[in-house]
């Protein structure tokens, strides 16, 4: 039940611990920037948000705005909602949560308790072991199950690509931060320390970004609903409404004036056929 | 056109690599986003555009029910048993919808149960008639179908 920044803090001073989380904050940041340069993601984001503002039918207020940012993050950023996959929603409920906790409770066992002198609270010691642990079950349950590659390609799950920098890289993270924790052996640590410096380092070759882009694409697609331009898709009529039936006579016609709940078709298999 | 997939919407599901009758869609093995790996074998039958969950395949649509850079997107509603059509002219001044129905039952209700029939006899096996003529098409029961049977007359210009 010991703080093993503070343990540590005999090899390696505290200064130069806060010092690499410093720097792995400044290397995320410029990650995301020279990413977003690279991709001209945020250019192009733009773009199309401003094509879709012209054929808008209506538009929103601050305050509507507003209401969908906080649906946004109620939704889709807390709760992954966006996820057709309940399994994958779960495990990246487990991951994210499990990486947050980690990260948080890592830069306050550093900065305010890696000296060995003062003691470190139960509850900071708990969410560091246990961000850790659900980052480990989030992930590898998406590793060996969950993955496209191995539920549904058949492709073995050691086979490695570029792609599968950012989950490596965090498994490895929360792994070696548990065994160096449970065993205190240099050895783990240094894995660690590897892995974590490949993690936040590595967010111009990876897919880290994504907890910045992935909610502003969620919000501009509740944007593009609420103003009517809807990316050119067809309205979602409500069957029973009389000037829908109306304007499709077809569907009172064929389907009567309150047609059923049809239930699932397709959509009741999982793809996995491929 | 053939079919193309916008990647920022992608989520690598699948349902297109199920569901593509000519097995073209597959998911990238890089990327794990869906791709349409040979255009040239896509004849545009729209059901990966249908399938996705995420609408994100489109096709451009031909150029003989609108002029070029025209948008036409789907959305496939399974639980309301309906398909909708949206058809946007390059300039934005045509932009119209459809809507018409995919089903009129509960999906799975509707499915024959051919295996609680009676078998068929030895007349039936060796009549030129395949299984259940007669009662589909009406060839011997009620008399042929006719235009004037159906109340119907032949219009100049319409080929029957």
């Amino acid at each position: 039940m010991s703080n093993p920044f503070a343990e540590l803090s005999a090899t390696i001073s505290p200064g130069l611990m806060q010092f690499y989380v410093v720097l792995m904050i400044l290397l995320v940041v410029a990650g995301v920037i020279l990413d977003m340069k690279h991709k001209q993601s945020a250019k192009y984001f733009f773009a199309n948000a401003k094509k879709a503002q012209k054929s808008a039918k209506r538009t929103l207020s601050d305050g509507e705005k507003t209401s969908l940012a906080i649906k946004t993050l109620t939704s889709e950023v807390l709760t992954s909602s966006e996820f057709c996959n309940e399994d994958r929603r779960k495990s990246h409920l487990m991951t994210m949560y499990g990486f947050i906790f980690f990260v948080l409770s890592t830069a306050v066992l550093i900065f305010g308790y890696s000296d060995p002198e003062t003691s470190t609270p139960f509850i900071w010691w708990a969410l560091w072991h246990l961000g850790a642990l659900s980052l480990c079950i989030g992930g590898y349950w998406f590793w060996f199950k969950i993955r496209v590659d191995v539920s549904s390609e058949g492709l073995p799950w050691n086979r490695v690509e570029r792609a599968d920098l950012f989950i490596l890289s965090l498994l490895g993270t929360a792994t070696f931060a548990l065994l160096w924790s449970i065993t205190g052996a240099m050895l783990f640590f240094g894995l660690f320390i590897i892995s974590s410096t490949v993690l936040f380092g590595g967010v111009y070759w990876s897919k880290f970004a994504h907890m910045f882009f992935k909610p502003a694409a969620a919000h501009q697609k509740k944007i593009t609903r609420a103003d009517g331009s809807r990316e050119n898709l067809p309205d979602e009529y409500d069957l029973t409404d009389a000037e829908v039936q109306k304007k499709f006579p077809d569907i009172p016609e064929y389907m009567g004036k309150n047609p059923p709940n049809m239930g699932l078709g397709i959509k009741r298999e999982k793809p996995n056929h491929y | 056109m053939p079919t193309f997939v916008y990647m920022t919407r992608c989520d690598g599901c699948g349902h297109c690599v199920d569901i593509c009758p000519s097995d073209i869609m597959h998911i990238d093995k890089t990327l794990r986003r869906a791709y349409n790996i040979e255009p040239n074998m896509c004849w545009e039958c729209y059901s990966c555009v249908k399938a996705c969950p995420h609408q994100a395949i489109d096709v451009r649509g031909y150029a003989d029910f609108a002029p070029l850079g025209h948008s036409v997107r789907v959305l496939r509603d399974e639980e309301k048993g309906t398909i909708a059509w949206r058809i946007k002219f390059r300039n934005g001044k045509k932009d119209f919808d459809l809507l018409a129905p995919i089903t009129t039952k509960p999906w799975g209700t509707g499915i024959p149960k051919i295996a609680e029939l009676p078998e068929p006899s030895d007349d039936m096996r060796n009549s030129q008639l395949l299984f259940n003529e007669p009662k589909y098409v009406r060839m011997d029961d009620g008399d042929l179908n006719t235009l004037e049977s159906n109340g119907l007359k032949l219009k100049e210009g319409v080929y029957y």
